[in-house]
């Protein structure tokens, strides 16, 4: 497992391999909320929290098929099958180096990309907070999806479609932490909600993984 | 290690393609599969290598046993030879031997080049060198020697000789001669009837367990 994490951290961050891409569109979305809506502060400083929120999510969904879908095209993922660890430890490992390569990175440049949107200063813990709590659940559902749609060709837009309805609760309690922790109000509960979803995903979904990964290398 | 296999049926997307296989290798001894095109070898190798279920029967070994290796070659691009070998080796928790792995295919002096910048031969024989540091007694190749070239075909035939030396197995789906001691199966002996629309389809008289005994 330990190997296979190494790897899979060592491709992302060589040429090709989707690290900072996800960051750079995260950037990208961000600046162009203030285009959209105008530049006036009080708007700004209102739908930072989930607008932030919302450019994660979809920054994480964007290098979602890089999870399963290069293993399967170059014959890895035959291979991973057939290997002497569990499937369920596979799927468990390529999530953890998903999150370890884009929801890690997204919760940490966040806090610049709040000043870009007039964020509450107090509400910049709370982002940080919820992201690294948040984003697990994501990298988890979305290996989830990705394993689903791995033995389609452009099944990229079907695994947005599968995947983004799994993400409505941790954006909710995200955005909802952050909005609440900036404006001085109770944010524990959202953030103990946010956990568990993360938490839950953590333990359930990686078996889901692995028995779609099952199906589709049929 | 000898290979057994008995009665097994095995299907591609839902469409039996073959049933009643049963064979029997002797140690140090290969299993060539021959066929035409579709007629079932990549199902009948997929399926012993657990990659899918089998619609009935059994077979010895077990997929724990067997190190699988398919029209794809498995290799990262980014990665140099020698990373892409040692990824599976830390895999199957071998020792990573993997510059002898490297030398007996000839590609020493590949060692440290990104999979990306080699051949298709180059690239095929380092999928194959991976079969070597998964320290797994039984090889499952299907179509190993595809754009390999003459040299590099007595290369890998070398190789397996001495894992068949040494107590291994292979099944290898081929249509040359790779000079080995085995046993040839005609997969075609073994075709299932077309299923009847609406059922899962039933095997036909044609590979029974008899056939396949007095054809080996």
């Amino acid at each position: 497992m330990r190997a296979l994490l190494l790897r899979d951290l060592r491709l992302a961050v060589r040429s090709g391999g989707g690290f900072g891409l996800s960051l750079a569109f995260f950037l990208i979305v961000t600046v162009l909320i203030p285009f959209g809506v105008g530049p006036e502060p009080g708007v700004l400083a209102r739908i930072a929290p989930g607008a932030l929120w919302i450019g994660a999510l979809l920054a994480v969904l964007l290098s979602l098929d890089r999870i399963f879908a290069l293993d399967r095209e170059d014959g890895t993922l035959d291979l991973l099958a057939t290997a002497p660890i569990p499937l369920e430890a596979v799927a468990a490992t390529k999530a953890l180096a998903h999150w370890l390569t884009t929801g890690l990175p997204l919760a940490l440049v966040a806090p610049g990309l709040g000043v870009l949107l007039n964020l509450a200063p107090a509400a910049t813990g709370w982002l940080i907070g919820s992201l690294l709590l948040g984003t697990p659940a994501l990298s988890v559902i979305g290996a989830f999806g990705a394993a689903l749609t791995v033995g389609l060709k452009r099944g990229g837009l079907l695994m947005s479609l599968l995947v983004l309805p799994l993400y409505v609760p941790t954006l909710i309690f995200g955005a909802l932490a952050v909005g609440r922790g900036g404006a001085g109000a109770d944010a524990a509960t959202p953030l103990m909600m946010l956990a568990g979803v993360s938490l839950g995903t953590v333990a359930v979904l990686p078996f889901a993984t692995a028995a779609a990964l099952r199906i589709n290398l049929r | 290690m000898e290979l057994s296999c008995r009665d097994l049926a095995v299907a591609r997307g839902g469409w039996p393609l073959l049933s009643g296989v049963t064979f029997r290798v002797a140690p140090g001894r290969a299993l060539i599969l021959r066929g035409p095109n579709g007629s079932g070898k990549t199902t009948l190798l997929r399926t012993l290598a657990g990659l899918q279920p089998a619609l009935s029967g059994r077979a010895d070994p077990e997929p724990g046993m067997i190190a699988y290796h398919g029209h794809a070659d498995g290799l990262k691009s980014t990665l140099t030879a020698t990373e892409n070998l040692r990824f599976w080796a830390e895999l199957f928790g071998t020792s990573p031997d993997v510059r002898s792995a490297l030398a007996a295919f000839g590609l020493e002096r590949l060692a440290d080049r990104a999979a990306a910048h080699m051949s298709a031969g180059q690239r095929r024989r380092l999928g194959l060198a991976r079969l070597m540091v998964t320290g797994r007694p039984v090889w499952a190749l299907d179509e190993p020697t595809v754009s390999l070239d003459t040299a590099s075909v007595t290369r890998f035939a070398s190789v397996l000789a001495r894992h068949l030396d040494a107590g291994g197995a292979a099944l290898i789906a081929t249509h040359i001669d790779l000079g080995v001691p085995g046993e040839v199966l005609d997969v075609t002996a073994f075709r299932s009837a077309p299923p009847a629309r609406g059922q899962g389809g039933a095997p036909d008289g044609f590979g029974n367990a008899a056939d396949a005994e007095a054809f080996l």
